[in-house]
């Protein structure tokens, strides 16, 4: 593991008076896929939103490539090459698929060591998610969930980002897009891509993830590779099935 | 009425439907991007035309008239800019109501300020240079200026159109508009986004005023009627969308175009005079689009909003030490025409401050437990004073038949209006509100044969012995008391809580077999009728009623009293009503921009006090029983 991209120190978050998040700690390297895992409500998604300064009330630092990022707003993170793709897509349902790629625009960016990030574009990401190159003008609105699925992570590529927040990609979609969509995660971390993901389901964080930290209740109550999850019934069962 | 004349009075609605356009769809854009309402939109609209007049009178000629409507344009988006960073950028969390309150208390300071810049006499500019003349249609003479006009509109609708679907900023707008948090997750910066649209939107509305200066003159009253024009337009036009902007401000325009081509009409012997009516075809065409299509013409309905503001307290019944203090008070009150022997005037403040505390109380229950931020107040209270007056007038009944009529008045108004406002929520709601606040307005103003338009209704005094002060005041104490106790007893039966889960989840409270819209419909009407009260003693107590004090001034103050107090509690309103009146009573009277000052005092409010003075007070009770 190489150095640490996104380290996450005593991070807290609360709704209101209600608490979510404990003193989280943990980290992703570069190039790494690091899942969080957990059930519904574990507090995935909301560890997701803290760190991209979604979630106003929030205790803890955040460092990404070195900044603390924790008091700063939502723009300027995703300016520093952090992107978020929210687990209910939050397509603009009133734009087109090349109208909503637009949006996501952002110059191109280099890692701190000099070396460029990949530069995204809108046909690289169609090369990337075919079925997407098929509706160029298509509203988001009008399209299915697999797509919209599609288009989020598209959307977000477009900032050219160098570490992404993917929040349960596979929900929802139909089986044949989830495996597509492994396969893709899998082809956007050999273009050098730090990608943190949160999943309840173990068979796709299998086929794609290095690490592993496991949530439940807004706390980590366990972490290791994801080959020692995947032999590791005794965790599965208290904090990943159903 | 020939077909020639109707087609004449057409081609000049059209050019009256390009201004109405202009300042809607400004407040349509700002609205979809930074989901606040300014108010202080008709202000712009207003200044601009101001503004136009210097450059067109000062500097004169064609530069002065033509270059002086593009820069006036420049300078109302520079002001909008400054608006929005000054002060919007503070309060783009903080509660609806507190956003429409400072944008309203902008409208109080621009209109002092425009009245100390420019004088309060009515400025009528010059005529267009090339456009001073008029062309030959169909055998009549059209203004040119008129026809510039009617062309103008729908191709800054074009403008706008292609900017919104080609440009980057027209794509931010639209994705904005339906997801902001997003757009900014993205990378985008939404304070330079904001800015920028709020200062296209103020651009907008001050072109359009500058455009009035050849035709109309500039007047002090523009910005409150170009506002409630404009949120006529906006909800039949559907709010977002801005060719429904134009659809509806052609429509409006057009239906009062033909309301005043057909001019008096013989109708089986009774002679109808249908330029009258402009304002109740106005009124009609909303209501029509309203039960047809609730979001308007091309509008969508609001999806959830994602609620960002702190979910309201449960309100709490009285504790004993509450409840002994509010006797006390009374009995206090009960005393004060003893005190009051030695100065007369204490009586008539006193009189004020419970009128305040009926109007308060009961805009506070719809607002507070209800959630309908009504911007109409005024309406109910007008309703009651006029229906009180006018029987004292027209059928000489005694005081008390009136008095009691008043509130039946305001329920009917109450009743006849509430059962558009509750198939309505949010901003929307407080904009028809307030058009219907303007309408009753408008109709009392128009009606001079019977209401006696801006003379109102003099001679309305109590018979003895309530001719005397402590009588009258004691009688208002009554009344005052019972209003607050009957609401207090609503909110703490099954319909006030029925009216708050209402408030608090519509949807949840549907699954359980609440008839939402019903509940806040009956909730529109008690309040509407609590509040006749209020306007039926205000009648009396001054002897008199006239247009100015049913005006949207009112409707506002009622706004300023309950958050003064406090939305979240019940005592609030009284409170707030009571230091208001007082404040309004010692401070307002001792300058002639009282309306700047008044907005002064908003601002701070709004921007130091979010939760009102009972609020702050309770917050500090608590930390100080938490510390010790």
């Amino acid at each position: 593991m190489s150095a640490a991209m996104l380290t996450v120190e005593g991070l807290s978050a609360w709704y209101g008076a209600a608490r979510i998040l404990y003193d989280l700690n943990f980290e992703v390297g570069r190039g790494e896929v690091v899942a969080l895992m957990g059930r519904n409500g574990a507090g995935k998604s909301t560890t997701m939103k803290t760190i991209m300064g979604l979630i106003p009330q929030r205790e803890g630092a955040v460092r990404f490539e070195g900044t603390d990022i924790a008091r700063m707003r939502p723009f300027e993170i995703a300016r520093l090459g952090l992107g978020f793709t929210p687990e209910d897509r939050r397509i603009f349902a009133d734009l087109t698929v090349l109208e909503n790629l637009d949006i996501g625009r952002q110059p191109p960016r280099q890692f701190p060591d000099g070396t460029p990030a990949p530069l995204w574009t809108p046909e690289r990401l169609f090369a990337l998610f075919p079925n997407l190159a098929e509706m160029p003008h298509r509203l988001g609105g009008r399209m299915s969930g697999g797509e919209q699925q599609m288009l989020t992570v598209a959307r977000t590529l477009m900032g050219n980002p160098l570490l992404v927040l993917l929040d349960e990609p596979s929900e929802g979609v139909a089986p044949l897009i989830v495996e597509q969509m492994a396969a893709t995660i899998v082809e956007l971390k050999k273009t050098g891509l730090s990608i943190l993901l949160s999943e309840q389901n173990i068979h796709f964080a299998r086929l794609v993830a290095d690490r592993v930290y496991v949530l439940e209740k807004g706390q980590i109550h366990w972490q290791g590779t994801m080959a020692q999850l995947a032999d590791n019934l005794e965790v599965q069962r208290a904090y990943l099935t159903v | 009425m020939t077909l020639d004349s109707l087609l004449f009075q057409a081609i000049n609605g059209l050019s009256s439907a390009s201004g109405l356009f202009f300042i809607a769809v400004g407040l349509s854009l700002i609205f979809g991007v930074t989901r606040i309402i300014n108010l202080a939109h008709g202000s712009l609209y207003m200044m601009g035309t101001y503004i136009a007049y210097s450059f067109a009178t000062k500097i004169g000629g064609v530069i002065g008239f033509w270059g002086g409507i593009l820069a006036t344009a420049i300078i109302v988006g520079c002001i909008g800019a400054l608006i929005e960073i000054l002060l919007l950028r503070r309060i783009y969390r903080a509660p609806e109501l507190f956003q429409l309150l400072a944008t309203f208390a902008l409208v109080l300071v621009f209109n002092d300020m425009t009245h100390w810049i420019w004088g309060s006499e009515d400025l009528l500019g010059p005529r267009a240079p090339g456009l001073a003349g008029s062309v030959e249609l169909l055998g009549r003479r059209l203004p040119s200026y008129d026809l510039f006009l009617a062309l103008a509109g729908p191709v800054v609708l074009l403008i706008l159109h292609f900017t919104l679907k080609l440009t980057r900023f027209g794509r931010l707008i639209r994705a904005a508009t339906q997801d902001r948090e997003m757009v900014g997750a993205l990378g985008v910066n939404q304070a330079v986004l904001f800015t920028s649209v709020f200062a296209l939107g103020a651009a907008l509305a001050g072109l359009g005023g500058a455009l009035q200066v050849a035709r109309e003159p500039a007047t002090l009253a523009t910005d409150l009627i170009a506002l409630g024009d404009a949120f006529v337009v906006v909800v039949v036009g559907g709010m977002g969308s801005i060719t429904g902007a134009y659809l509806a401000a052609v429509i409006i325009a057009e239906v009062k175009a033909l309301c005043i081509g057909i001019g008096v009409v013989n109708l089986g012997g009774i002679s109808v005079n249908f330029s009258k009516f402009t304002l109740v075809a106005e009124f009609l065409v909303m209501a029509i689009v309203l039960i047809v299509r609730p979001y308007g013409l091309l509008g969508k309905p609001q999806g959830a909003v994602r609620s960002i503001a702190e979910p309201e307290e449960p309100i709490r019944a009285a504790t004993p030490m509450l409840k002994l203090l509010a006797a006390v008070v009374l009995g206090l009150l009960l005393f004060l025409p003893v005190l009051a022997q030695s100065s007369p005037y204490l009586m008539i403040l006193g009189i004020d401050v419970l009128i305040a505390v009926i109007f308060a109380t009961s805009l506070h229950f719809i607002m507070g437990p209800g959630g309908m931020h009504s911007f109409g107040h005024a309406a109910y209270f007008g309703l009651g004073a006029y229906g009180a007056a006018l029987l004292v007038k027209w059928l000489a009944v005694p005081m008390g038949f009136a008095l009691a009529a008043a509130p039946l008045v305001a329920l009917a108004g109450a009743l006849l209006f509430g059962w558009f406002a509750v198939r309505l929520s949010g901003v929307y709601l407080a904009m028809l509100t307030l058009a219907f606040a303007q309408i009753v307005w408008a109709a009392v103003f128009q009606w001079e044969g019977f209401t006696g338009g801006s003379n109102g209704v003099i001679g309305v005094w109590p018979k003895p012995p309530f001719n005397q002060g402590w009588a009258f005041f004691l009688l208002t104490l009554a009344l005052a008391t019972v209003a607050v106790l009957v609401l207090r007893r609503v909110l703490f039966a099954p319909f006030g809580y029925a009216m708050r889960a209402g408030r608090d989840s519509p949807l949840r409270a549907e699954a359980i077999g609440i008839d939402v819209k019903r509940i806040h419909w009956l909730a529109f009407a008690i309040a509407g009728c609590i509040c006749g009260v209020a306007g039926g003693l205000f009648a009396f107590a001054k002897g008199s009623i006239s247009p100015e004090s049913i005006h949207v001034g009112r409707s506002i103050d009622g706004l300023v009293m309950v958050l003064l107090g406090g939305i979240q509690t019940l005592t609030g309103p009284i409170v707030g009503a009571s230091v208001f009146a007082l404040l309004q009573d010692t401070i307002m009277r001792q300058t002639e921009y009282w309306r700047a000052l008044l907005g002064a005092v908003i601002l701070v409010l709004v921007l130091a006090f979010p939760s009102g003075i009972v609020g702050a007070f309770s917050n500090l009770w608590r930390r100080w029983r938490g510390a010790s």
